[in-house]
């Protein structure tokens, strides 16, 4: 026993100084766990000479939540969806990036330049980006699959086995847009209509899982399920029969970005780190990684070609209009948390 | 006093047998799932396409392999650190609880020591990271170390106060009578006889920590990933048979230490 | 009879009365810097005002305590009712938990006295037995679980193949896998501290007692189990409260439909409501109820006690 602690305690010793060995030369960077290949961060360390420390969140609002209770200050850059960098900009979490201090600014696709939640990318560059919409076994289920009614009002054939994301964002959102109305609403009877809707809805709906959103449509425990599409990608290699659909309504779509967070202790070598990422050869290798679209000029002759032909990446000429997820005042999202408390109380 | 051979009818309760295999059959059960499946050639988690090593190989010589090994590595050191120090400081909070007169902050000393389990470990979580930064302490190693002590002194407490209670003061107050020191009897006497105890606190405290999410996901800092942070952090892109192979492995390594610890006890006796 | 000379329950004893101080010392530091400070934070934070996503405004506030007892409609500006939704999420917290503990005990306590009467030798392997499956992630337990309770999956099979049952029985998304579940993720709490308190049980007791002519049963209601009292206190303590907060168990098993307590304190921190005080007022409510119960318990032991002698 007392060997073994005697080991412990130099170990965690060593890896203590480890840490505070590279005080300079670092970048602090708060991400996903695997979400990054290995081999691109030392690419980028052989490069620069600069250290990557990585820290992982779990959810865009655990890291808000992180950083909120005193985090920020001690990360460089993080990597928040599309809705959290308007929400992290007026929390005044980041930094501005002044013209000219990034080298490859340029290279941001247009689409991806002037967005909603940061325009003129002046505190954010594109990461990856996909959609968000729900499979449906097709060898279950052989009526059309294009259209919200699958989740929000189904076929009796349906009901009971449809699992959703267990995300308030990504589960109000298409119920707006199921109902054609806006997703930050201050109409009272729309509002209502909502709640109706959602209550009626929640009876057809046997679970909540972002997890296991994939598994649960690979094993056959759900007929329909919300899901990412670079997750739905690996569901259809894994169960043939699945098929994403891009609803005439609409669906969701969503951007993971790189800020630069307000007070970084490694400024410099953060934006280093954003105009590598900014290298179409490098986000290249994130979206062979991941799976995901990139938002940059260039990247796509280094990308796998079957990313480029994914069913789950392009959408049929019927589809609905993608959306982002919107950020609500104060007032509206007190309405919208209640919608959602009735939905799983 | 044990006349075991005499007393095995009044011992043996009719049926204890059968609940004890059931229960290690359920407790079993999945983990057989888990080890199955790290075999699995696909990626899923549910669906079986063939016997591979694919993930093994993944787990020694992938890309992340290096991410994973250090993980499962910080996750046992602050384990048996934290399980160490909070099993000590319960077996004298214990001592002192139950060993040392009624005294009036009694009541109030054990509400203190259940409050890490009374609290949802995310209000824990937060407010231990607010309190962190508040007095300027960085987080790393020594903070995830703290917090992880904290919460594990309920879980080692009870088994140990528990066990002592069993124990009549008699043995250590003839020892006291034989002139023996106050500590000699409680390092002689009570400490052995608080053995299954002190062990049983120590595994809890061990398995609590080994599996906390939470609050190491909140103090941890920058550069320091343990292997639930580690898994949890993964589920974004899926989970994948990668975790059920790293799980095997360790289920493999506490089968091996406890064969081992086995086969030294008995060494011990034959001695 | 129950008191006997097992030194049942209660009995405090004085041997290290001068040195109480200095064994107390190091939990009570420890736990008052980094539980009591943390939860008196949280006090205080129940008390302010909400700062939209996340955080607190330094301005005193009953708006957490309001939201929690009162139902003001979804804009918030009907005359206020009573707010059932919170109590009706704890009242169904506190019944899984309730039965998550009550299948740990019946489960966990005749696996404890087994082990504590096997040989003592091989009761440190039985005790390893137990605690290996828990090296494995909770996650990744919990995961493998479903997939055995799956329509389809191995448990269903077993039973269809066996003729016990003619069509899968539905288990995931029940009430019933959120208990297993929760069973599943405690069960050594409960196993390990009774096994610790009849490891030291004096069997002779039992031996009198069947002298006496009273009945296994009896034996073991009437001086079993007093004397090993304190060991399934503590296990039921170590089962319940920490299945009160869980919420892994309930959202992969139970399908996440209702909030339990653990997800909808989980939420206003780590989810889209942001509404910290309103998640520290949730707990401390939780708090004084399981401490109110915790004294309850405490008064009528010391009740009996006195009436016993």
């Amino acid at each position: 026993m007392k060997n073994i602690l005697k080991t412990a305690t130099a170990a965690s010793i060593l890896a203590m100084t480890a840490s505070m060995a590279s005080a300079d030369g670092k970048v602090v960077v708060y991400h996903w766990f695997e979400y990054m290949p290995q081999e691109l961060i030392e690419k980028f360390e052989a490069e620069t000479g600069i250290e990557v420390v990585m820290d992982t969140y779990d959810s865009n609002e655990a890291m808000l939540a992180s950083l909120k209770a005193g985090g920020i200050g001690t990360y460089d850059v993080s990597v928040p969806g599309d809705y959290m960098v308007e929400i992290m900009t007026n929390e005044g979490l980041v930094d501005t990036i002044a013209d000219g201090e990034l080298a490859n600014k340029g290279n941001i696709a247009d689409d991806w330049l002037n967005v909603s939640y940061d325009h003129g990318r002046k505190h954010s560059i594109p990461y990856q980006w996909g959609s968000t919409s729900f499979m449906v076994d097709t060898a279950e289920y052989t009526g059309n699959i294009d259209t919200t009614d699958i989740l929000f009002s189904p076929p009796a054939e349906l009901s009971g086995k449809i699992n959703m994301l267990d995300s308030q964002g990504e589960v109000l959102a298409m119920a707006a847009l199921h109902l054609g109305i806006p997703q930050c609403s201050t109409d009272r009877d729309q509002l209502k209509a909502l709640n109706a809707l959602l209550q009626e809805a929640k009876t057809h709906w046997s679970s909540f899982n972002s997890d296991t959103s994939k598994d649960v449509l690979v094993s056959g425990d759900a007929v329909v399920g919300q899901i990412y599409d670079g997750f739905g990608a690996k569901a259809r290699a894994e169960r043939s029969t699945l098929k994403y659909a891009f609803p005439t309504q609409g669906y969701v779509v969503w951007m993971d970005n790189v800020v630069l967070l307000k007070d970084a202790p490694n400024r410099e070598n953060a934006l280093k780190f954003m105009d590598f990422l900014l290298e179409p050869e490098n986000i290249a290798a994130v979206s062979n990684f991941a799976r995901y679209g990139s938002g940059i000029t260039g990247a796509e002759q280094f990308m796998d070609p079957e990313l480029a032909t994914l069913a789950e990446a392009n959408p049929p000429a019927t589809a609905g209009a993608g959306a982002f997820i919107q950020v609500c005042d104060e007032a509206t999202q007190a309405v919208y948390d209640q919608i959602w408390t009735n939905v799983k109380k | 006093m044990f006349k075991s051979s005499q007393t095995h009818d009044v011992r043996s309760y009719l049926g204890f047998k059968t609940v004890t295999i059931l229960c290690l059959i359920i407790l079993y059960t999945p983990l057989l799932v888990v080890t199955v499946y790290s075999f699995n050639a696909s990626k899923s988690i549910t669906v079986w396409e063939g016997f591979s090593l694919r993930w093994y190989a993944d787990v020694f010589v992938g890309p992340e392999s290096a991410k994973f090994k250090l993980a499962a590595w910080n996750s046992f050191v602050i384990a048996i650190i934290a399980a160490t120090v909070s099993t000590v400081i319960a077996t004298l909070a214990a001592t002192g609880m139950i060993r040392a007169g009624k005294f009036k902050l009694r009541p109030l000393s054990f509400g203190l020591i259940s409050l890490p389990i009374m609290v949802p470990e995310i209000v824990l979580a937060v407010a231990t990271l607010i309190f962190f930064n508040s007095i300027g302490f960085q987080r790393g190693f020594a903070t995830i170390i703290l917090a992880h002590i904290t919460f594990c002194i309920p879980f080692a407490y009870l088994p140990i106060s528990a066990r002592m209670q069993g124990i009549e003061n008699t043995f250590e107050e003839a020892a006291l009578d034989l002139y023996a020191s106050k500590k000699l009897a409680f390092s002689r006497i009570l400490l052995p006889l608080m053995g299954p105890g002190i062990i049983s606190g120590f595994l809890l405290a061990f398995i609590v920590s080994l599996d906390d999410f939470i609050i190491t996901n909140f103090v941890k800092g920058a550069g320091v990933e343990t292997l639930p942070t580690a898994i949890f952090g993964a589920v974004k892109q899926g989970i994948k048979p990668n975790i059920m192979a790293i799980s095997t492995m360790l289920l493999m390594v506490s089968v091996v230490m406890v064969t081992i610890s086995y086969f030294i006890s008995k060494s011990d006796k034959t001695n | 009879m129950a008191g006997g000379t097992q030194g049942s329950g209660d009995a405090v004893s004085h041997t290290y009365e001068n040195a109480r101080t200095w064994l107390l010392m190091p939990s009570w530091v420890v736990l008052t810097f980094l539980a009591l400070i943390p939860v008196i934070l949280m006090l205080v934070y129940s008390f302010l005002t909400k700062e939209f996503r996340g955080g607190v405004i330094w301005d005193f506030s009953l708006a957490a305590y309001d939201q929690f007892f009162f139902d003001r409609g979804l804009f918030g500006d009907d005359p206020p009712t009573f707010e059932w939704t919170y109590i009706t999420i704890f009242w169904r917290s506190i019944w899984q938990a309730g039965a998550a503990t009550l299948l740990s005990l019946l489960i966990g306590f005749p696996t404890a006295y087994f082990i504590a009467t096997r040989p003592a030798h091989s009761r440190a392997i039985w005790v390893f037995l137990i605690t290996i499956p828990y090296w494995v992630n909770l996650l990744i337990r919990t995961v493998s679980m479903k997939f055995l309770l799956r329509d389809q999956g191995p448990l269903n099979d077993t039973l269809m193949g066996l003729g016990i049952i003619d069509a899968p029985l539905t288990l995931v998304n029940t009430n019933f896998a959120v208990q297993l579940g929760l069973f599943y993720s405690y069960l050594p709490f409960m196993v390990l501290p009774i096994y610790a308190a009849v490891e030291r049980y004096n069997f002779s007791l039992s031996e009198a007692a069947a002298d006496l002519y009273a009945s296994k049963f009896v034996t073991l209601r009437r001086v079993l189990l007093p004397a090993v009292k304190p060991g399934v206190v503590g296990g039921c303590i170590l089962v319940f409260v920490p299945s009160l907060g869980s919420f892994l168990a309930p959202d992969l098993l139970g399908g996440a439909k209702n909030y339990m307590i653990g997800s909808l304190i989980e939420e206003q921190f780590k989810g889209n409501a942001g509404n910290w005080p309103f998640g520290a007022a949730a707990s401390m409510i939780l708090l004084s109820m399981v401490l109110i119960v915790l004294i309850i318990f405490a008064r009528s032991q010391a009740h009996r006690e006195k009436g016993a002698k």
